[in-house]
């Protein structure tokens, strides 16, 4: 097999889901020279296209867990460094919401156990006091709890911010690079789909392919991945001023259960759905679902009824047969295993980055001198704050319902980590998400985007 | 002082000729928005069908007919402003425009809205399984024949049995690509015959009254599975094309808080064209998925009529009165009618449209009396015309009523 290089690198990083891309720029920033492999043709291939986008305060984490302290200390790392990547933070808040008179008798334990938790901004409301802060919710509400810490934030935006820290510290992404398998002697030998590949170190954040990733790396697993689907419903950015806050259900032991949450783009989400599978990468949709997802959100919130549906999805969360974060360090083969990581990834990302390397420090292996923090601010793509199409230049806005412009669509084209298919410059512009799917834009995202994807939107030329 | 005294936003078929009679009308300053960089709205790439019989008395075929109107509109006076977005309605008749130089407000005396219709996606109508490239609506795969040279699929399935639905079909066959099938959720075509003899004639298969059950593909189609008269079929393609169940592409009046029409998915208007905000009209395809080109242009030219007549006076204050109907009825355009204003040739009859198929008789219930009723077969997606009676601004209960015969 091909080396790829002569070049060693401190780290590999298995996975360039949210969890990866964090734990990349981590270890770039404490001055390791990496290598992030991702088997997707582009990054966030995995549970990371897909998921609630809020960013949590842990009020409902199990308590002294790993997952509770990380929740917290990614939070704490996203609030402090948000603004220089140009990332942004929608302050809706949460109503956890009761609707019997049995789920308002656990309110106020779930506001105990969220103080213990050590969040602040817990408030118990009657069904009233909630209406006046989201007045289209129903009648029949009895009584919520707000949390005021949690929040929404752009989930593909933050990801990308990461990973583009950690390569303007020089860290290498491969993409479309799969991990076969691994031999460690001292240092690691990684057998890729794109040739060897050495380190020192690896650290697996493979997510729905935690265990597999382990197995090749002749790492016994310690836990073994059960995919979770989740299906959302997006509504029209109609729905968007009757849902000012993130609407939670009183959970129960299996889920966090279906939510109605504001997006940083302006839409509203229903969703998800809990839904053990055997499959790790298909996350279909299914139309029953779909309809009780909007008939579930139309009945909390009755005038959402009558808003039309943009988007469909779903996504797959790597839960593992316990509810923990699996976290392994094996210090004698220099692998960290950050497995399991289920429903809040997206929140404690940064905080993993901290714990991965943290471990890491355990290893003895010191690294270079920690490098300066370069600049890097990714486009913003939320509606509160000012979008390129207020701007003048732009060229011309192609993706008419998300009002993207060229200029937004040749910059992402053109950025340092470029998309390699139709989703990834969905997922970095919005171009194609909104209301309309691409009966506008699509022709011209072709025209745009020839000769940038693995998969071309178009077929071919003129016949 | 105003930009203007009509502002249009929308210059397909409709807006323009909204604009050529507001001119001839004698209407000094009227100012036409539309985002694209050229006029003519979806006529643009409907490069099969002809238009412009009725009103120019000759054809065009595709984007030869947006530059007969952008001709005629220029030729007329009127201030077109091509590349020009509109982002958000204020209540007052201000605009807010994103073009390439930026962001500007425009406000005018009367706004007229003719923003079109598009066809539901994939999304919207909840369509099972994965979500690779290759879901395409038929508004889309025309702008990559008529745009770019570009196709998006070799062997699609098609989605759909209305009259766009074999365009489209007729679009792929002449650019290379061979439908492997035609299916549809109704048990019977939407279109007529012979139209919907065409599949048949080239050798397409077709299914009706099927249920789709799965998409496939990873990161492009690569098969969709039905169910058929209790089996399933699984066809193996490399695109899915969804036409039809057009909507009204009414985002800014969401946006706006306009007063809509729920069941035409368009803003409820009165008879002469106006939204329950009186200084807002509105005309075309944004009122009611969907008519033809012509049918928009004519709408769109008694509209302006209503509008040159309306400026002489400020914005109507009178409270209209909504007209109401039945279940099966699916849609009635004017569904508002506002007192002491004669029906005119803005709308002098109402159109309707039926949910699903039905046997039986309509009728019209004014203040308790019946003025006008038919019996008969009714079909989804067909025009049915109903003359407005006379008087009938000045009742208070105006109700299309049903019964199953
Ligand atoms: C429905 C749903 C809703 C959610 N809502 C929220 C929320 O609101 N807030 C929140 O904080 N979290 C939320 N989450 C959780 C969050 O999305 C996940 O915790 C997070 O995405 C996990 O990221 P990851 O990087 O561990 O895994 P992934 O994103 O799956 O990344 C792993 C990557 O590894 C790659 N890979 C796998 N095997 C290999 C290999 N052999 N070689 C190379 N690459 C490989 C994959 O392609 C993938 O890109 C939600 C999740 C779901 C599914
Ligand atoms: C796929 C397809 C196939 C068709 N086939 C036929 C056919 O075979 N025969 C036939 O007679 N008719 C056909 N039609 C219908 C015909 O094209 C329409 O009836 C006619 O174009 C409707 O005219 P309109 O003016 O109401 O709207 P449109 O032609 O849709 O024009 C609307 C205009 O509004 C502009 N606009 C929308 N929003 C904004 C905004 N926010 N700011 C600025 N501008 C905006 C758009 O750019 C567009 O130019 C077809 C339509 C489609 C979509």
């Amino acid at each position: 097999m091909a080396t790829l290089s002569d070049e060693r690198f401190d780290v590999a990083i298995i996975g360039g889901g949210v969890v990866g891309c964090a734990v990349a720029r981590r270890f770039a920033l404490a001055g390791a020279k990496i290598v992030l492999l991702e088997r997707g043709t582009d990054i966030l291939s995995g549970a990371s296209k897909a998921n609630s986008a809020i960013l949590h305060t842990g009020f409902d984490a199990p308590p002294d867990s790993l997952e509770l302290e990380l929740v917290k200390a990614g939070r704490e790392e996203y609030l402090a460094i948000h603004r220089d990547h140009g990332l942004h933070l929608v302050q809706t808040g949460a109503l956890v919401c009761a609707w019997t008179e049995l789920e308002a008798e656990k309110l106020d334990g779930i506001a105990q156990q969220g103080r213990s938790n050590g969040v602040a901004g817990l408030n118990l409301l009657t069904g009233a006091e909630a209406r006046t802060l989201v007045p289209g919710l129903a009648q029949s509400l009895c009584a919520a709890v707000e949390v005021v810490g949690e929040h929404v934030i752009d989930p593909w935006s933050a990801p990308l911010s990461y990973i583009t820290q950690a390569m303007a510290l020089g860290a290498k992404v491969m993409r479309s690079c799969e991990l076969l398998s691994g031999r460690f002697d001292g240092d690691w030998e990684l057998e890729t789909s794109q040739g060897l590949v050495r380190a020192g170190a690896v650290v697996n954040a493979a997510g729905l392919f935690g265990d597999v990733v382990d197995d090749r790396l002749g790492l016994t697993p310690e836990f073994s991945i059960k995919p979770r689907k989740g299906q959302f419903v997006v509504l029209d950015k109609a729905a968007r001023s009757l849902v000012p806050k993130i609407i939670l259900p009183v959970p129960n032991e299996i889920t966090k259960g279906v939510v109605i949450c504001p997006t940083a783009f302006g839409n509203v989400l229903v969703g998800p759905t809990a839904e053990e599978q055997e499959d790790r990468t298909r996350a279909t949709v299914e139309t029953e679902t779909l309809e009780m997802l909007k008939e579930h959100g139309s009945r909390l919130i009755p005038a959402l009824r009558h808003v039309p549906v943009t988007a469909i999805y779903a996504g797959l969360r790597p839960a593992t047969e316990k509810k923990h974060y699996r976290v392994v360090s094996r210090p004698e083969k220099r692998a960290i295993t950050l497995g399991g990581v289920r429903s809040t990834g997206l929140s404690a990302a940064l905080g993993l980055g901290q714990h991965a390397l943290k471990l890491y420090s355990e290893f003895g292996v010191p690294l270079a001198a920690p490098n300066e923090v370069p600049h890097v601010q990714v486009p913003n793509l939320t509606e509160t704050e000012e979008r390129d199409w207020q701007r003048p230049g732009h060229g011309e806005i192609v993706c008419h319902c998300e009002m993207v412009t060229r200029r937004e669509i040749e910059a992402a084209l053109t950025s340092p980590l470029p998309p390699g298919d139709f989703g990834g410059l969905r997922r970095r512009t919005r171009a194609g998400m909104g209301r309309c799917q691409g009966f506008y834009c699509n022709a011209r995202l072709a025209e745009l985007t020839k000769g940038h994807f693995v998969e071309p939107l178009a077929v071919s030329g003129r016949t | 002082m105003p930009h203007s005294d009509v502002l249009i936003v929308g210059g397909g078929p409709a807006g323009v000729a909204a604009a050529l009679s507001l001119r001839k009308a004698g209407v000094q300053r009227v100012t036409l928005l539309d985002r694209e960089a050229s006029l003519g709205g979806a006529t643009r790439h409907c490069s099969h069908s002809p238009f412009g019989m009725l009103e120019y008395g000759r054809l065009y075929f595709g984007a030869a007919y947006g530059r007969r109107l952008e001709r005629d509109a220029r030729a007329a006076g009127v201030e077109v402003l091509t590349g020009h977005s509109v982002a958000s309605l204020d209540p007052d008749g201000t605009v807010e425009v994103s073009n390439a130089e930026g962001l500007a407000r425009l406000s005018a005396e009367r706004v007229l809205l003719s923003t079109g219709a598009r066809e539901t996606p994939r999304s919207a109508r909840m369509l099972p399984g994965d979500r690779p490239v290759g879901v395409l609506t038929t508004g889309a795969l025309q702008s990559y024949v008529a745009f770019h040279g570009l196709m998006p699929f070799r062997r699609p399935v098609i989605l759909g049995s209305e009259l766009v639905s074999y365009s489209a079909a007729l679009t792929c066959l002449s650019h290379g690509a061979r439908p492997v099938a035609m299916i549809d959720t109704h048990a019977r075509p939407l279109a007529r015959a012979p139209v919907t003899w065409f599949p048949h004639i080239v050798g397409v298969p077709v299914r009706a009254g099927v249920r789709i059950i799965d998409i496939l593909g990873r990161s492009r189609v690569e098969a969709v599975r039905i169910e058929h008269q209790g089996t399933l079929e699984t066809f193996e393609c490399d695109g899915l094309l969804v036409t039809g169940n057009f909507v009204p592409e009414a985002a800014l009046l969401w946006q706006a808080g306009h007063e809509l029409n729920l069941r035409s998915g368009g803003p409820a208007v009165d008879q002469n064209g106006r939204c329950a905000n009186p200084r807002f009209f509105a005309a075309g395809n944004l009122l009611r998925p969907i008519e033809t080109g012509g049918w928009a242009f004519r709408e769109g030219r008694a509209i302006g009529l209503e509008i040159a007549r309306d400026l002489r006076n400020p914005p109507s204050d009178r409270s209209p009165v909504t007209v109401t109907h039945d279940e099966v009825v699916k849609l009635v355009v004017p569904n508002l009618l506002r007192r002491g204003q004669a029906p005119s040739p803005g709308f002098d009859r109402f159109q309707i449209r039926f949910q699903k198929p039905c046997r039986g008789r309509l009728s019209l219930e004014v203040d308790g009396r019946t003025r006008w009723h038919r019996s008969g077969t009714w079909l989804p997606e067909r025009r049915v015309l109903v003359p407005m009676p006379d008087g009938v601004e000045g009742s208070h209960h105006i109700h299309f009523a049903f019964r199953e015969e």
